[in-house]
């Protein structure tokens, strides 16, 4: 006879690991990749391939020197993080910032606090902060956007919409192109299209529930909606407009669904979202910043220990009788 | 509300039951269930009959046991049990098969009951029945609700929802209308006038039977289910079929529901209409490597190893081997323990799925708190019992849990969830009763 394994029930599993959601998402990621590709070229090239590649090597440095825990960059985590901070920067950033950023996002945000499952902000989203703050010249000069662009540092730079509409004027491309990613703006960020489809595949996947997007978007739709509605003059952009122009589309979609840092119940989800919309709406309108996505974001995540603490799931035996 | 959709592999669906053969040595544990165990009442060297009384019902909670074999007492000592611990147990040396004559041994089925329904609990009672879908409570003491609460509907658990078991469906294929016999003894026992029977999809064959049957007795209906685990779970199949969940920490007749199990049933009907104490059962022997997978009709106490070896015997790549379902089932560390009346199935597992993977951080995907049927949050009962934070834990209602396995089962990060619970359950339960205890 063997020697027998004699751990408790269940005995059997499903078989899906922590590699196969983040395998799920990268694959989501595919079409704006590809969008980001032909909109900025070689630029989107080299960044994403250096935020990957530092993301992956600090993570591995960390674990193997500072923590000496074992090995976790296989699980796909931190060449999500890269490819997440990749699609919140300007195509035409140097290398070297990129690098910082991928130092702040692996190495501050989430590894400090105990790596996968422990950091209590996005760590991408930290990053791209951090470099906004820092480096604000070169985090707000956007490359036009031209197929299959040859150039890097030196591209041809442009407005994104958010920023014409505060006032840095000149002419704002037609609602079909904002759909299709033809606008300036964060190398993963322009194409709609391109994200809504890996809206789609995620949510067939069952790698996230429509909860947070679809809260988010419709919150922004309806604030803005209202805001244009009351006051088209003082209130330029409308609802469609707000949809598809900055990092809204990426942040709803890949962003905020980050399992780490939302809620865990439905309504958890759902408060998070509006969150997030009514926040992002007022840096938009109100505030000085052209985008609020990210600031939102983090914001709510901030929330998230609070909202898990007093939003529980349904209680099986809580319903009243039939 | 939550549940999973494991691979079912009912790979012995459709087997006929055979006849597990007599064994030379019975070893009959006089403990079935939780509670008190039962007394001895005959000793070494006495001579016993298949059916005869061996060990009393000791208190409310307990049950008689009956022996099942005919043959000479060896001695009255401890064995291991299926779940690992010492239980007294009678050792018999089996010699012929002579069953007590108070037993009808025909198969003629007897439709009339004439007991009045005292006298249904009362032989229930005596006939050592208990239930037999693996929880084994006395079976009298479910049929007693307090004199207060009032039974409205019964319900028969015929979902066997734990992947791979197929006692159920077999027994259900050929005893069907014994089980219906059952059902109307059991409505007349509790008082009700409907009996809804729960049967999940993939029995296609069972439900088409006992549609057919349902039609020719008053009272009774039958229920498809969508496949789903752990639908078998009382609260949930109470949920399914009647839309109503009971409330935590009650029992079923809150919501004016009695469920029993479909074997149950059957071992009610033997016990009052053929005068035959429960003193056998269906076991399903299976497993991916098993030659010949089968469902048997075994006699307590017979080693697992007698059955096993009938049907073919251990497959070489085994790494586990569990007495029940994958889901919830115990790992056993030998097959000398003996048939219990809660022992469902003989399951073996390849070497190659039995092992754990290793355990990764929890990324807080919610897979726990989809799967999970009582609506807990797996992750954080978790993350409290490492840190000793009962008071928390409770708050959470880990009381609640049910331990049917799905947390565990679908958590990518491989965390032992379940194993966590458990054992914040069972420290939370003892401050909950010290509190109880304080206050009385």
């Amino acid at each position: 006879m063997p020697k027998l394994d004699l751990s408790t029930s269940p005995h059997v599993h499903s078989g899906d690991t922590v590699s196969s959601k983040m395998t799920g998402v990268l694959i989501a990621l595919i079409p704006a990749y590809i969008a980001a590709l032909y909109f900025f070229g070689l630029g989107a090239l080299i960044i994403s391939i250096t935020a990957i590649g530092s993301c992956v090597l600090f993570e591995y440095l960390i674990q193997r020197f500072l923590l000496k825990g074992s090995l976790s960059i296989l699980d796909g985590s931190a060449a999500l993080t890269g490819i997440l901070l990749a699609f919140n920067l300007p195509s035409n950033l140097p290398v070297w910032i990129v690098i910082v950023g991928s130092f702040v996002a692996i190495g501050v945000a989430k590894m400090s606090f105990g790596g996968l499952g422990n950091n209590p902000f996005n760590p991408a989203l930290v990053a791209r902060v951090f470099l906004l703050i820092s480096f604000p010249a070169q985090m707000t000069s956007w490359p036009k956007p031209m197929p299959w662009n040859p150039a890097y540092l030196d591209a041809v730079t442009a407005a994104t919409p958010l920023a014409i509409l505060k006032g840095q004027f000149s002419e704002v491309p037609d609602t079909l192109n904002l759909f299709l990613g033809n606008m300036g703006g964060s190398l993963g960020e322009v194409s709609a299209l391109a994200l809504l489809l890996g809206l789609a595949y995620l949510l067939i996947r069952k790698i996230i529930t429509w909860h947070i997007p679809i809260s988010i978007l419709l919150t922004v739709f309806v604030f803005t909606g209202i805001l244009h509605i009351a006051n088209p003059d003082a209130f330029i952009g409308t609802p469609v407009f707000h949809l598809l122009t900055g990092g809204l589309m990426l942040g709803a979609i890949f962003m905020a669904t980050d399992y780490v840092t939302s809620p865990m119940t439905k309504p958890g989800m759902l408060i998070f979202g509006i969150g997030i919309g009514i926040i992002t709406v007022v840096i938009r309108v109100f505030g000085s910043y052209p985008e609020g996505m990210s600031f939102a974001i983090l914001i709510l995540n901030g929330f998230t220990p609070l909202i898990n603490k007093y939003i529980k799931p349904k209680r099986f035996g809580k319903v009243k009788r039939k | 509300m939550g549940g999973i959709h494991p691979k079912e592999h009912k790979l012995s669906a459709g087997i006929r039951i055979q006849n597990a053969d007599l064994p030379i040595q019975a070893i009959i544990p006089l403990i079935h269930y939780l509670g008190a165990s039962s007394t001895a009442v005959i000793a070494k060297g006495d001579h016993v009959k298949v059916g005869q009384l061996i060990g009393k019902a000791n208190g409310y909670v307990s049950a008689n046991v009956h022996s099942s074999v005919s043959g000479i007492v060896n001695r009255i000592e401890g064995a291991l049990d299926a779940s690992g611990n010492e239980v007294l147990s009678v050792y018999i040396d089996v010699k012929e098969d002579e069953w007590l004559e108070t037993i009808d041994k025909s198969t003629d089925i007897k439709r009339e009951c004439i007991l009045s329904p005292s006298e249904i609990i009362k032989r229930i009672s005596e006939s050592g029945i208990v239930g037999l879908g693996g929880a084994t409570f006395p079976t009298h003491v479910k049929l007693s609700p307090p004199p207060d609460k009032k039974a409205e509907v019964l319900i028969i658990n015929a979902v066997e929802c734990e992947p791979y078991l197929t006692c159920d469906h077999q027994l259900m294929l050929e005893k069907g209308e014994e089980i219906f016999v059952g059902i109307t003894i059991l409505m007349k026992g509790v008082g009700v006038n409907r009996a809804v029977i729960g049967i999940e999809n993939n029995k296609k064959d069972a439900i088409a039977l006992f549609q057919k049957l349902a039609k020719t007795f008053e009272g009774i209906t039958v229920v498809p289910l969508k496949v789903q685990y752990p639908q078998g779970g009382e609260k949930q199949l109470i949920d399914a079929v009647l839309g109503r969940q009971v409330p935590s920490g009650a029992l079923p007749i809150e919501v004016g529901a009695i469920v029993q199990n479909v074997a149950t049933t059957f071992a009610i009907y033997e016990a009052v209409q053929k005068n035959k104490p429960l003193f056998e059962r269906i076991i399903t022997i299976t497993g991916k490597s098993m030659s010949r997978h089968g469902n048997y009709r075994a006699r307590l106490g017979t080693p697992l190893t007698n059955i096993v070896e009938q049907a073919g015997g251990v497959p070489p790549d085994t790494g586990k081997i569990v007495a029940g379902g994958p889901m919830m089932g115990r790992a056993i560390s030998s097959l000398e323990v003996a048939v219990a009346k809660g022992t469902s199935g003989v399951l073996f597992i390849q070497t190659l799925e039995s092992s754990r993977k290793k355990m990764q951080n929890c990324m807080r995907c919610t897979q726990c708190m989809v799967v999970c049927p009582m609506g807990l949050e797996p992750f954080l009962l978790m993350s409290q019992t490492e840190r000793s934070m009962w008071a928390e834990t409770e708050e959470n209602r880990i009381m609640d849990c049910i331990e049917c396995g799905c947390c565990s089962f679908a958590c990518p990060s491989n965390r032992p969830l379940l194993d966590h619970i458990r054992f914040g359950k069972m420290t939370v339960g003892k401050i909950v009763r010290n509190r109880h205890g304080k206050k009385e």
